[in-house]
C-alpha cells in the first residue's frame, strides 16, 4: 500500500466528519468470515464511510491472534473488541475513554442476548437480527449505557414481544377482518 | 456485477418470499417505479423495510425506500411503528433530509400519553437526532426527564436523549434553570435512571463545570453508596460489583472539576478511592476482573487528577508497576497507558525509571497495541540519564518493527537523540544508523539537522566524514544516506585525505557509483559535492578534473533546471581557479536555532493543563508529531556558501537559455543566507524582511503577476499577508509531481499529496498553522469544473497553533477537459482575514498512465485512427527550443511515454499513453511529434485517440506544455522551496532581473 493510502487509512488520521463526543461511536458485529451481522452508528457516518470503516476494521481485527489484548488503536480512536465463538463484537470509543468499561458493556450485551435466545449462537442473530437491534436499543442510547440491569432489559423486551403478538392476534381476529372489509 | 445476485434475507415472517434478487430491476421497481404503492398490508411493509435494512447492513447502497421507512413511524399500530423507528434510526444518519419530515410525528409521540411510543421516539432522537431536533424537542424531553409521573423506563431514555440534543446544540439546555434540576436528578434511587443522568452530567460538566458545582457532593455520595454497597438492588450488581459503569461515570464526572474545596467531601472521596485502590485484587473470573479494573483505572485517573497527597500517588505508581508486568494483556496495556498519562502530570519519572527494563520488554510484545503504548511511554520517560539505552533499544527495534510504526519510531528516536545526546558523535552515529535502517521513514528535517550539527562543530567534522565514508562502502544504501554522505564528504572529505581510500578521486568514484541509482532531487547535491571535491584537490588533479567535467557536461542539457544550472555554473566556475576556491569555500556556521523537531515536541508538551481530561486529550504528542510534517515547514536545509565577493564571479556566469544570473552587490552575505533560508524556516532571523527590498525574489515577494492572473487573491483590502513563493510556479510544479507545497504565507502552509489511480484521485490537503495563534474561520471550498467530481472532507473551523490538519479530497474524472478546479480558501488570524483562490493540480495529465508500445502494437492502432476528429494534426510555432532528449523527458514527465525507435526519422518522437475517465474508460492515446532540426521553435504534432474530445484536449494540453514551459530562472525558486533540496548558491532576484533589461545587460557582460 502506498504512503498516502496508509496515511489516509492508517491509524494516525482521524476522520474529520465526526467531531462528536459520544462515548461509543459505533457498534459492529462481524463474523469470522468477515460477514457483518449487526451495525449501529451513533456518530454520523455516510454510507460510504460506513462500508470503509467496516472493511478496514474487520481487516485489522480478524487478523489479530488470540491472547492479545482486546484493544486496537485505529485512526486515533480505540476499538474494543471481543470474540464470542465465531462472532466479533466491536465498539469504537475515543482514545481517552475507559476501555475495560466498554469491554464489559459488550459482555453485558452478550449475556442479555444469551438470556433472551437461550445460549445464543450466530444463527440466532442472523435469523432474528431485528431482535438483536431491539435489545441493543434497550441497552445503549446515544452511545451511552442506558441500563445495567439484565432483568430490566429482559422485562422490557418481553413486554414488546407481547405487544407485537397482541397486534398480530388482533389482526387475525374476525372482527378486525370485518372492519377492514367494510 | 451486483446485478443479478440473489441474497438470502432472513426475515422469516411467513410465506415463500424470502429471496429478493438484488438487481437494478429490483432497485428500480422499489425505488423509482412506485412498487411500494402495491405493498399494501402493514405486514408486508414491515417485511420489506426489514429486508432493506438487512441489505444495507451487508454493505449495499440502499438509496430507496427511506421514505417508506420514515412513513412507518406514523403508523398507528405498535409493531409497524416500532419497525419504522428502528429501521429509520439504522438507515439514516442525522444529516439526512428525510428526518426533517419525521420531526412532527416524533414530537407528537414524545408529548403523547402512550408510554411505549414515547420510548420509541426518545430512542430514535437519542440515536440520530441532529440540530433540528435539538431546537424543537429539547423542552419536551426535559419535561419528561423531571416528570414525577413518568416511569423510570421513559426517564432514563429521556436523560440520554437530552444528552444527545445537548451535544448537538449546547444551547438546548438553559444552564441557570437546569443546574438545580440536575442536582435533584442525582438523588434518584432507580439506578437505571441514575446511570443515564450521570452520563448527562458528564457531558454538562465537561462544558461548564462551574455551573454544576452543586453536583459534586452528589457524585461523591453516589460513589459512597456504591462502594459501600448500600441500597443497591441485586440486579444492578455485576459479578458482585455494584454497577461498575455507574462508578466509572461518577468518577469521570468528578475529573472535570478542577479541585474539591470542601474538606469533608474530599475526605470521604479519598476514603472511597483508597478503598478501591487497596481492595482490588486480580481474580480468576475474567469479567469480574475487567469490571473491577475498569473502576480501578478510573480511580487512578481521578487520583492523578486531584494530585492527592504524595502517599496515594506513590501507591498508584506501585500499582501501575505491578500491572505492567502481569500476564493479562489488557491490564498490561492499560498499565503502560496510564503510566504515560501519569508522567505528564506529576514528577514520578524516577519511580517509573525503575521499571525501564520491563517497559523495554513490552516493546517486544507480540501485540502491536502494547508495543505502541510501550513506545509512547519510553519516549515520555527518556532523559539524559537513560537516553543512550532507550535510543539504542529503539534503533534495535526499528529493524523488526512493522512498517506502520517505523515512521513514528524513527522520528521519536531522532528527537530523543537530539534532545538528550550525551555527546555529539553519538548523535551522529544514531542518525546515520537511523537513515541506514529506515531511510524511507526519515524525513528531510532529520538529515538537515545532523548536517547543521556537523557544520557548527568543528571537532565533529572528521568523525562525521569518516562515518559517512564507511556507510558508502555498503552495497545498497538508501538515497537519504547518499544525500547526507555526499554533503558531508563534499564539505569535509578533504579532512580524511590521508586515510586510505579517501582521496578526492576515490571519494568521487565511490559517490559517482551511486548516481545512477538516485532520483532527481539528489543529483544536484552530488554535483555540488563533485565541485567541492574538485576544489579541495590541490594541486589540481587533471584526471579527476576530466571526469568531473564530463559529468557536468552531461548534465548541462538536463531537463531539470536545478541540475542544469548547477552543472553549467560549476563547470564554468571550476575553470576560474581562485574564484572557484572562494565560491566553494567551506560552509559558514549556521545561526544557532532550536531544532524544528524539538520545537514541535515542545509545543505539545507546554500546554499542560489542570483537567485530567484535557490532559488525556493531549496524550498523543507522538501522534501529533508524526502527523505534523509531510513537507518540512521549518528546519534549515544546508545551503551552499554564498560567495563573499559576488560581483567578480557572478558576472561571468551566463546561461544558455538567455536569462542571466547576477548577484546584487548591495546584499551583505549573512542576509542573503537568511533570505535563502527564509521560505524554509519559520524562525528565520529578522534579517529576512529587510532583504526583500531587492524585489520579488520568489522567496518572499508578491506573486508573479504574469502567471498569477488566474489566481486572484480575494479581498485585496483585507489580504495583507505576503504570499511566500509564487503560487503559479507552485501549481506548475505540482502538475508534474504528486506532492509539494501549494500555497504558503507567514501563517499557513498548504501542502498537497496526491495519489492517482485510473480516473480516481485522492489528494490530501495538509493545512499547517505556522503561527503561534490559532487560525479561525478556516474555510475551504472547492469550485469544481464540470468534468471533475470532487469531494472535500470538511475542514475544521479552527486550526490550533503549530498544528496541522489534513483534509482528504476525492477526485473523479468524468470526461477529458483541461479546465482546472479551484480551491477557494480563507482563514482569519486575529483580525486579519486572508483568502486565496488556488488552482488544484488535478489536471489532465494526472489521469494518464504511462504505456510503452512496440511497433507491432503501435502502428495498427495509429492507422486505425483515420483522421479528424479522432486524429488531429497541428503545426505549432513559438515552441521553447528543446533538444530531442529533453523533449522526450518532458513528455515522460507528464506521463506520455516516448516509444524510442518507432519512427524511422530520428527527428521525430512517437509517444503513447492511456487516459482514464468515467465516460471514456481507459483510452489509448497516441502522439507523434515531428521536429525541424533547423528551427527548433516549430514542430508538427499529431495526436490521436478513440474519443474526439480527448484527442482535442490532449493536443491542446501538449501544446500548452511545449509553449508554456516555465523559464529556467523562474522555475528555480519553487524547485528549491518545494522539493527542498539544499538550494544552490542562488542569485537573489532572478525574477527581478528578467523584468529589468538593464540588469539583464549587466549580467550578460
Amino acid at each position: 500500500m502506498c504512503d498516502l493510502y496508509k496515511l489516509c487509512l492508517g491509524e494516525k488520521v482521524k476522520p474529520l466528519v465526526c467531531v462528536c463526543f459520544s462515548q461509543i461511536h459505533f457498534v459492529l458485529l462481524v463474523s469470522r468470515q468477515g460477514k457483518v451481522r449487526l451495525t449501529k452508528w451513533y456518530s454520523p457516518y455516510t454510507q460510504k464511510e460506513r462500508s470503509k470503516v467496516i472493511r478496514e476494521l474487520s481487516g485489522v481485527i480478524l487478523n489479530r491472534g488470540p491472547k492479545l489484548c482486546n484493544f486496537v488503536e485505529w485512526r486515533g480512536y480505540k476499538v474494543v473488541y471481543k470474540r464470542y465463538a465465531s462472532l466479533y463484537f466491536c465498539m469504537c470509543i475515543d482514545a481517552e475513554d475507559n476501555e475495560l468499561e466498554v469491554l464489559e458493556i459488550i459482555h453485558h450485551y452478550v449475556e442479555i442476548l444469551d438470556r433472551y435466545f437461550g445460549s445464543v449462537c450466530e444463527l440466532d442473530l442472523i435469523f432474528n437480527f431485528h431482535k438483536a437491534y431491539y435489545i441493543l436499543d434497550e441497552l445503549l442510547i446515544a452511545g451511552e449505557l442506558q441500563e445495567s440491569s439484565k432483568k430490566t432489559v429482559a422485562r422490557i423486551i418481553s413486554a414488546q414481544d407481547q405487544m407485537v403478538e397482541a397486534a398480530k392476534e388482533e389482526a387475525g381476529s374476525i372482527s378486525y377482518i370485518i372492519a377492514q372489509a367494510t | 456485477m451486483e446485478q443479478y445476485r440473489a441474497i438470502h434475507i432472513p426475515v422469516t415472517l411467513k410465506g415463500p418470499g424470502n429471496y429478493i434478487t438484488w438487481s437494478r430491476m429490483a432497485r428500480k421497481a422499489l425505488g423509482g417505479r412506485g412498487l411500494w404503492e402495491h405493498v399494501l398490508t402493514p405486514y408486508k411493509k414491515k417485511k420489506y423495510v426489514w429486508k432493506m435494512l438487512y441489505i444495507h447492513m451487508l454493505g449495499y447502497d440502499v438509496d430507496f425506500g427511506h421514505m417508506e421507512a420514515v412513513s412507518l413511524i406514523s403508523a398507528p399500530k405498535y409493531p409497524e411503528k416500532q419497525v419504522g423507528y428502528i429501521v429509520t434510526s439504522c438507515l439514516l444518519n442525522e444529516n439526512h433530509d428525510f428526518l426533517k419530515l419525521a420531526i412532527n410525528t416524533v414530537r407528537n409521540d414524545i408529548i403523547g400519553r402512550n408510554e411505549t411510543f414515547q420510548c420509541l421516539a426518545l430512542t430514535l432522537v437519542g440515536n440520530i437526532g441532529g440540530r433540528d431536533f435539538a431546537e424543537s424537542l429539547a423542552p419536551d424531553v426535559q419535561k419528561l426527564l423531571i416528570s414525577s409521573s413518568c416511569r423510570p423506563l421513559v426517564r432514563k431514555k429521556a436523560a440520554l436523549c437530552l444528552l444527545r440534543l445537548f451535544r448537538k446544540n449546547p444551547d438546548a439546555i438553559n444552564v441557570d434553570g437546569w443546574a438545580d434540576r440536575m442536582t435533584q436528578l442525582l438523588d434518584e434511587r432507580d439506578l437505571g435512571v441514575l446511570t443515564s443522568s450521570t452520563s448527562l452530567l458528564v457531558a454538562l460538566v465537561s462544558n461548564n463545570h462551574e455551573a454544576y458545582s452543586s453536583c459534586l457532593p452528589k457524585c461523591v455520595k453516589i460513589l459512597e453508596r456504591l462502594a459501600r454497597n448500600q441500597d443497591v438492588p441485586q440486579e444492578y450488581t455485576y459479578y458482585g460489583i455494584p454497577s461498575p459503569w455507574l462508578q466509572v461515570k461518577a468518577m469521570r464526572a468528578l475529573q472535570y472539576f478542577p479541585t474539591i474545596e470542601d474538606p469533608s467531601t474530599r475526605k470521604s472521596l479519598f476514603e472511597v478511592l483508597q478503598r478501591i485502590l487497596m481492595g482490588t485484587d486480580v481474580v480468576k473470573n475474567v469479567n469480574k476482573n475487567n469490571a473491577s479494573h475498569a473502576v480501578l483505572f478510573e480511580a487512578l485517573s481521578l487520583v492523578i487528577h486531584l494530585d492527592a497527597e504524595k502517599e496515594m500517588m506513590s501507591q498508584c505508581v506501585a500499582l501501575l508497576g505491578k500491572f505492567i508486568s502481569v500476564r493479562e494483556p489488557n491490564i498490561r496495556y492499560l498499565g503502560l497507558e496510564n503510566m504515560t498519562r501519569m508522567l505528564m502530570v506529576t514528577d514520578v519519572q524516577d519511580v517509573i525509571k525503575k521499571h525501564q527494563s520491563q517497559i523495554i520488554t513490552s516493546l517486544k510484545d507480540p501485540d502491536i497495541s502494547i508495543r505502541r503504548r510501550a513506545l509512547d511511554l519510553l519516549y515520555g520517560m527518556c532523559d539524559v540519564s537513560n537516553a543512550k539505552d532507550i535510543v539504542e533499544e529503539l534503533l534495535q527495534y526499528l529493524s523488526t518493527a512493522e512498517f506502520s510504526m517505523r515512521e513514528e519510531l524513527s522520528l521519536k528516536a531522532a528527537i530523543l537523540a537530539e534532545k538528550f545526546a550525551p555527546d555529539l558523535s553519538w548523535y551522529v552515529d544514531v542518525i546515520l544508523q537511523l537513515i541506514d535502517k529506515a531511510g524511507d521513514f526519515v524525513s528531510d528535517d532529520i538529515w538537515f539537522r545532523v548536517v547543521q550539527f556537523v557544520t557548527n562543530n568543528e571537532d565533529l567534522q572528521p568523525y562525521a566524514a569518516s562515518k559517512a565514508r564507511e556507510y558508502l562502502d555498503k552495497i545498497a544504501i538508501h538515497e537519504t544516506m547518499v544525500k547526507v554522505s555526499a554533503y558531508i564528504l563534499g564539505e569535509y572529505g578533504h579532512l580524511l585525505a590521508r586515510q586510505p581510500g579517501c582521496s578526492a578521486s576515490e571519494l568521487f568514484s565511490i559517490l559517482h557509483e551511486k548516481l545512477p541509482t538516485v532520483s532527481t532531487p539528489t543529483i544536484p547535491i552530488l554535483l555540488s559535492t563533485y565541485a567541492k571535491l574538485l576544489m579541495h584537490t590541490q594541486p589540481r588533479d587533471p584526471e579527476l578534473e576530466k571526469k568531473v567535467w564530463a559529468v557536468f557536461k552531461k548534465y548541462e542539457s538536463c531537463i531539470d533546471v536545478e541540475i542544469q544550472q548547477r552543472a553549467v555554473e560549476y563547470f564554468e566556475l571550476s575553470k576560474k581557479g581562485a574564484a572557484f576556491m572562494d565560491v566553494l569555500a567551506e560552509m559558514p556556521k549556521f545561526p544557532e536555532r532550536q531544532s524544528s523537531l524539538i520545537k514541535k515536541a515542545e509545543v505539545v508538551e507546554d500546554t499542560a493543563d489542570q483537567s485530567a481530561i484535557k490532559l488525556r486529550a493531549q496524550q498523543q504528542p507522538s501522534n501529533a508529531l508524526v502527523l505534523a510534517d509531510p513537507q518540512p515547514v521549518s528546519g534549515a536545509p544546508p545551503p551552499l556558501k554564498i560567495p563573499s565577493e559576488p560581483q567578480s564571479v557572478a558576472r561571468t556566469i551566463s546561461q544558455p537559455n538567455g536569462t542571466s544570473s547576477n548577484i546584487d552587490p548591495q546584499a551583505p552575505s549573512p542576509d542573503l543566507l537568511s533570505d535563502l533560508l527564509g521560505p524554509l524556516a519559520i524562525e528565520a532571523p529578522p534579517g529576512v524582511v529587510s532583504t526583500e527590498q531587492h524585489g520579488p525574489t520568489g522567496t518572499g515577494g508578491v506573486p508573479d503577476e504574469v502567471d498569477g492572473s488566474a489566481i486572484v487573491p480575494v479581498g485585496e483590502q483585507t489580504n495583507n499577508v505576503e504570499v511566500i513563493g509564487n503560487i503559479a510556479e507552485r501549481f506548475h510544479a505540482l502538475c508534474l509531481k504528486d506532492s509539494g507545497v501549494l500555497y504558503e504565507d507567514p501563517y499557513i502552509q498548504i501542502g498537497i499529496k496526491a495519489e492517482w489511480r485510473g480516473h480516481h484521485g485522492r489528494l490530501v490537503l495538509f493545512l499547517g498553522n505556522k503561527s503561534t495563534n490559532p487560525l479561525t474561520s478556516v474555510q475551504a471550498l472547492i469550485l469544481p469544473p464540470a468534468h471533475l467530481k470532487l469531494e472535500l472532507s470538511p475542514v475544521p473551523d479552527t486550526i490550533p497553533p503549530r498544528a496541522q490538519v489534513q483534509s482528504p479530497l476525492e477526485v473523479m474524472n468524468i470526461r477529458p477537459s483541461r479546465d482546472v478546479a479551484v480551491l477557494d480558501f480563507s482563514y482569519k488570524l486575529g483580525t486579519i482575514v486572508v483568502g486565496a483562490k488556488l488552482r488544484i493540480p488535478a489536471v489532465l495529465n494526472k489521469f494518464l498512465q504511462p504505456l510503452q508500445l512496440t511497433s507491432e502494437e503501435f502502428f495498427p492502432q495509429w492507422r486505425a485512427l483515420s483522421g479528424p476528429p479522432l486524429k488531429l494534426q497541428e503545426v505549432v510555432r513559438g515552441v521553447r527550443p528543446l533538444a530531442l532528449p529533453e523533449m522526450a523527458n518532458l513528455f515522460n514527465s507528464f506521463r506520455v511515454t516516448i516509444c524510442p525507435g518507432l519512427d524511422p526519422n530520428p527527428n521525430n518522437l512517437v509517444a503513447s499513453t492511456t487516459f482514464y475517465s468515467e465516460t471514456t474508460g481507459a483510452m489509448l492515446c497516441l502522439a507523434r511529434i515531428e521536429t525541424d532540426p533547423a528551427d527548433r521553435t516549430q514542430l508538427r504534432m499529431t495526436v490521436g485517440s478513440g474519443d474526439p474530445t480527448l484527442t482535442f484536449e490532449l493536443k491542446e494540453f501538449i501544446k500548452e506544455q511545449l509553449i508554456a514551459i516555465p523559464m529556467g530562472s523562474r522555475a528555480l525558486v519553487p524547485a528549491a522551496a518545494a522539493a527542498s533540496p539544499p538550494p544552490v548558491a542562488q542569485p537573489p532576484s532572478p525574477a527581478a532581473l528578467a523584468d529589468d533589461p538593464g540588469a539583464m545587460l549587466a549580467g550578460l557582460l
